[in-house]
Parts: structure tokens; sequence; C-alpha cells
């Protein structure tokens, strides 16, 4: 959410404005904090870790000489005497969408200076962070369980076992490092840290609610993996 | 005053678009969930999953992370990097073919 107006000065919008932002000489990104373009470069280059991933994934998939174990049967669960196929895995992304969400709205109640509102929210990201990387582990106990190593597993191709804890393990890895930092964000934002411009810890940046939005970027952006992830791996 | 006000209007959006993206973000996942379910099979499975994959990953994109009110130099710095590893991604994939031959090939003929 750039700002349109910079020091008086109308930009201007679309392809011209984005040729004259690159060529002003001058900062590129304009409008934007530098912070939020940092943090975009970082999740550009995590798309590209991810994307090998997933390159290496789809290959390897689709050039094993046993079948691929059958995504719908080996993370289906037993309720109630019923197989009910991905329930775990549903489960964990609708609660990864409602923590997705309520960091929107957080974003957008600190940029109104509701410091409260923001808080809470922040906390109930953090939560539903929690609550998938529990079900994460519980999957991964079942699956181990099971007799799935990353050499071998009772399904089908044995690379499957190599993927699939290389990949939800990164992406459990980035959802952990992610609610370590909403659990931090919220304590700061509950402390007023963002309403009275308090330094922060390892930087001389006065503290802003646009640190909200960056956290935030951060947060959907393990949301998106997730959705690459549940459509690739889980459900193909 | 009304120099701030303007500033905070252009920074903040009304609590009815995050919800109407939240909601959709749900009823898209329950459909690919739906996929599973019914077992939908081949080229009807493949493109229902890849079409609910991209309008989930667009809408967090375009409005969760704010994209669609970024300025250009933003969004195509972000985006067309993005193009080319999906290029990148389908290039690999039109090839794994040629990997099953060569493993049947040499592994289980055993290349004479």
């Amino acid at each position: 959410m750039s700002d349109p107006k910079i020091d008086g000065l109308e930009l201007k919008p679309g392809f011209k404005g984005m040729s004259e932002d690159t060529g002003s000489d001058q900062t590129m990104f304009k409008g934007v904090h530098w912070g939020k373009a940092m943090m975009w470069i970082f999740l550009l280059s995590d798309t590209f870790i991810f994307s090998c991933f997933l390159i290496s994934y789809m290959k390897g998939r689709g050039s094993t000489l046993v079948d691929w174990p059958n995504a719908s049967q080996v993370f289906g669960l037993h309720v109630f005497g019923v197989e009910v196929p991905l329930l775990l895995i549903a489960i964990m992304t609708f609660v990864l969408i409602t923590s997705s969400g309520t960091m929107a709205l957080a974003v957008k109640y600190g940029y109104e200076k509701n410091r409260k509102m923001c808080g809470w929210l922040i906390l109930a990201t953090a939560v539903g962070g929690l609550i998938f990387v529990g079900m994460q582990a519980f999957e991964w106990s079942k699956l181990i369980s099971e007799g799935v190593r990353p050499w071998e597993n009772p399904f089908g191709a044995p690379q499957f076992g190599s993927f699939f804890f290389m990949i939800t393990g990164f992406h459990g890895t980035h959802v952990s490092i992610g609610v370590i930092f909403l659990f931090i964000y919220a304590y700061k934002t509950f402390a007023g840290h963002y309403d009275d411009s308090k330094r922060g810890w390892f930087t001389s940046m006065k503290g802003d609610y646009v640190e909200i939005e960056i956290l935030g970027l951060y947060w959907h952006f393990v949301d998106l993996v997730w959705v690459f992830i549940f459509a690739f791996f889980y459900l193909w | 005053m009304s120099e701030i006000k303007e500033k905070e209007q252009s920074t903040t959006h009304k609590i009815g678009i995050y919800l109407w993206i939240w909601g959709l973000l749900f009823v898209l996942s329950f459909f690919s969930y739906m996929v599973d379910w019914y077992q939908f099979q081949g080229m009807l499975r493949w493109s229902l999953i890849l079409v609910f994959m991209f309008a989930k990953a667009g809408l967090i994109m375009a409005f969760f992370m704010h994209l669609y009110w970024e300025r250009y130099a933003l969004v195509n710095v972000l985006l067309w990097p993005m193009t080319a590893i999906a290029c990148f991604i389908f290039l690999m994939v039109a090839e794994f073919e040629y990997t099953v031959f060569t493993r049947l090939f040499y592994f289980v003929v055993g290349g004479q």
C-alpha cells in the first residue's frame, strides 16, 4: 500500500509510473518502507528455494519406477470408525487460512492505531500457527510410526518419504519461526512500542505499525506456500 | 489535519474487503478438498486443483499481501521472476517422461 503522494509530488500510476520510478535515479520503490521492500526481496528468494523443492518433487514423482503412494489414503484419518481422506490436512489448511485472515485484520487495525485489537489479532494468529505446528507434529509422528522413512515406506515409491519430510519440514520450520515472531510482536504491540515509537532490540528504527505489515507479509507467504504444498503434494 | 486523514485513508481499507477475501479463501479451500473427496480423476482433477490453487494464491497475494494496491515498480519486480520460475518448473515437469525412459532403459532393460 504505497503512498501515492511523496513530498507533495504526485506519482504516476501504472506502467508509466513504473518506468518513471525505475528511471528516477532515486529510490525505486517509492512510498514503500525499506523494511517492507527488504521483506519482499527475502520472500522472493524464499520462493526460489521452495520452487527448487517443487521442481525436484515434480520431477522425482513423475519419474519413479514404482507407483507413488496414494496421498488421500496415506494422509487419511480413522474417525469414529470411518476412513476420512485427507481430514487432518484439510483441518490444517483451514487453521492456516484462519490465521492468515486474522493477520490481515491485525495489519488493518495496526494502521488504524487500534492497539488492543491489533494485539489480540496477532495473538490469535500466533495461536493458529501453534495449532498448525502441533497438528503437523502429530502427522509426522503418525507417519513415522507407520514406517515412513526418507529412504523407504510401506505405501509405494521410496522417494515419497524424503520429499515429504523435506518439503513439509521446511514449511513447518517457517511456520515455527513465524509463531515465535508473532508472539514477540504481540508483546511489542500490547506494550505500545508502535504507539510511542520505541526503538527495537537490534535496530535503531523507530517502532511503527508498518512492522506489523512486514510481519504479515511473512505470515501470508507461509500460507501461500501451504496453498502450493496442499495442491501439489496432498491433492495431486 | 486533512492531510493526515488523507494519508490514513491511503493505507487502510474497509474491513469488508478482508472479510470477503477471507470467506472466498475458505470456499476455495473447501472446493479443493471436495476435489479429493469425490475422487475426480484425470485432466478434470489436475485442472480443478490448479484453478483453485492459483485463485487462492492470487487472492492472498493481491489483497492480504496488498500487491493490488502497490505500485507497479514493486509488483513487476516480484511477479516476473516468479513467472520465470513457473516456466522453469513447467520445463522440468515436461521432461520427466524422458527421465522415466532412461531409468527403465538402464535399470530394467540394462542399456544393451
